[in-house]
């Protein structure tokens, strides 16, 4: 049982006149190695929950249990857990600073208190993860594209070895190539190293394609929590609180309801494909 | 961290003084603090006392909001009373050491006391009840006069609203920013003050870069849309004096004279 959060309550600028409850009773349990999206509205609250889980925001009550340790409990090292959970934010490009893409990798890893040649090591680690080579390192931040900038940002938490990688919006902004490339590489790293993935998103259909459970917030509660077929069977809901399914589960629907014999299930186009293939022979 | 800092600090309420033309209001504090500084006897005082209760109920900002802005003054407050009580020369009434308490100085004390603290109550209630925005319009209308010695008024009140409007933004992308680079095992609390300098760097480069890209889109955004300074533009919603602004005026008007007439005759 990697994370465990237990009725979590936040309230923004609480005894003001500006007071708002963020977040309303979440109830979550995130499993080592799973590959998780989360989706909500603008303002339901995604943002400010997976900050909690890396103890930027404090809860105002509730609690967030860490691996079994309670991380609000006393001595609890949040330099120890900020370095477990590695959250990359909204256009984490825009906190670059460093002369160089290398040494900007190389932040992360120095803050933990690593030896030279690790720090190094690490760095060039993580930039061939997120596919910069060699030619990219003494470069200024300032000069790359826009996908490349997002990718050395990602890479900058990647050097700190992360057991939970949570990515908040990463394809915001980028175009369609560059985000394939990125959702693929993050879907590589979670195959290849075993890292519990956090997708945070809008887009029905950039999860769809890779996470095998979706977590729906809306107006800062849990609305819904399962796996993408049976979240999507939930369609005309989800569209309730200003969200979508992915086209194929409405092409799917609409083939069902005007008497086709379909599996309504299915949540990317390949899957689809091969539904509408079997229904029609 | 970033959040116990408050500038500009509108308080939201549907009140007759909120919607007052930001035009009266600053000529009503204006109008106030000149009077407490007229003012010489302690009936006056008591008027002054009485106004300023009745308008904050009126505007309906809660009472504790409007002291928090005396904290930022209670030193200076402290310095002037001690030099009121110790340096008026007159009739000795107290003495440690060398330092002799005359009454009158006790009295001049008091009244800069009771002063510096109704004009900060004073200018807290209108920049309570004014969002920065009016604030800028009604200085810009209200300073037009000025515009005829060609003094760039509109500019001076473009530039002020700007930088309002860039603070919130600024606090928020620092706060982003922070916290990005804190996700990365950044300290910005611990270590001496060289040690801490050195640890803003993280935070400062990127801010920096962030609000030069914002005043470029804003530039850009603005010239867009046909902005070429003030010469001929409008307003959408022009400042006019309504019903309301006009009673406002005349209640200045009647407190200037009650003030003055309390002031030369009630001898206490």
């Amino acid at each position: 049982m990697a994370i465990k959060i237990e009725r979590l309550n936040y309230i923004y600028s609480e005894g003001t006149a500006f007071r708002k409850q963020a977040l309303k009773d979440i109830n979550l349990e995130i499993p080592d190695g799973q590959f998780i999206g989360m989706i909500g509205h603008t303002g339901s609250g995604k943002s400010t929950l997976i900050q909690h889980l890396n103890g930027l925001i404090r809860a105002t009550s509730g609690t967030i249990y860490y691996n079994g340790e309670n991380i609000y409990g006393e001595g609890y090292s949040m330099k120890e857990l900020r370095s477990r959970v590695g959250l990359v934010f909204q256009y984490p490009e825009h906190q670059l600073f460093e002369i160089d893409v290398f040494h900007d990798v190389c932040f992360g890893p120095k803050n933990l208190g690593l030896c030279q040649e690790e720090i190094e090591e690490r760095a060039r680690e993580a930039l061939d993860q997120v596919g910069l080579d060699s030619s990219y390192y003494r470069k200024s931040p300032f000069e790359l594209s826009g996908g490349q900038k997002r990718r050395v940002a990602i890479a900058g938490i990647l050097a700190m070895h992360p057991q939970v990688l949570i990515l908040d919006e990463p394809t915001a902004g980028l175009d369609p190539r560059g985000r394939d490339e990125i959702l693929d590489q993050v879907a590589k790293l979670h195959r290849e190293q075993n890292i519990t993935v956090i997708l945070v998103s809008h887009s029905m259909e950039d999860v769809a394609n890779y996470v095998e459970r979706i977590i729906v917030m809306n107006k800062g509660q849990v609305f819904l929590d399962d796996t993408p077929s049976r979240v999507f069977a939930h369609y005309k809901e989800l569209e309730g609180v200003g969200l979508a399914a992915p086209q194929v589960t409405y092409v799917t629907q609409t083939l069902k309801s005007q008497g086709w014999d379909i599996d309504t299930s299915v949540t990317t186009i390949e899957e689809a494909k091969q539904a509408i293939l079997r229904a029609m022979s | 961290m970033m959040k116990d800092i408050t500038l500009g600090q509108y308080y939201p309420a549907d009140s007759v003084i909120h919607k007052l033309d930001p035009r009266v209001k600053l000529v009503g504090t204006m109008v106030f603090i000149v009077s407490l500084f007229a003012f010489r006897s302690i009936s006056c005082y008591i008027l002054a006392t009485a106004v300023l209760v009745v308008i904050i109920k009126i505007s309906r900002v809660p009472f504790q909001f409007i002291v928090r802005g005396l904290k930022a003054i209670f030193i200076l407050m402290m310095i002037t009373v001690a030099f009121n009580l110790f340096l008026t020369p007159g009739t000795p009434v107290f003495r440690i050491w060398k330092l002799t308490i005359t009454a009158e100085g006790v009295e001049t004390a008091a009244f800069m006391a009771i002063r510096l603290v109704y004009l900060i109550i004073g200018s807290s209630v209108m920049t309570l009840t004014t969002t920065p925005n009016d604030l800028t319009d009604g200085m810009e209308k209200g300073l037009g006069f000025l515009k005829r010695v060609h003094v760039p008024v509109h500019e001076i009140s473009m530039i002020m609203s700007i930088a309002l409007r860039f603070i919130p933004i600024l606090m928020e992308e620092t706060d982003k920013i922070q916290k990005a680079q804190m996700a990365r095992g950044a300290d910005f609390e611990s270590g001496n003050l060289i040690q801490k300098a050195k640890n803003l760097i993280p935070l400062l480069v990127p801010l920096f870069v962030s609000a030069f890209r914002r005043a470029n889109d804003l530039a850009m955004a603005m010239e867009a849309r046909g902005y070429h300074g003030g010469e001929g533009r409008t307003k959408m919603r022009p400042l006019e004096y309504k019903n309301r602004d006009k009673c406002a005026y005349l209640l200045m008007a009647v407190y200037l004279l009650a003030g003055g007439l309390v002031n030369y005759f009630v001898r206490f």
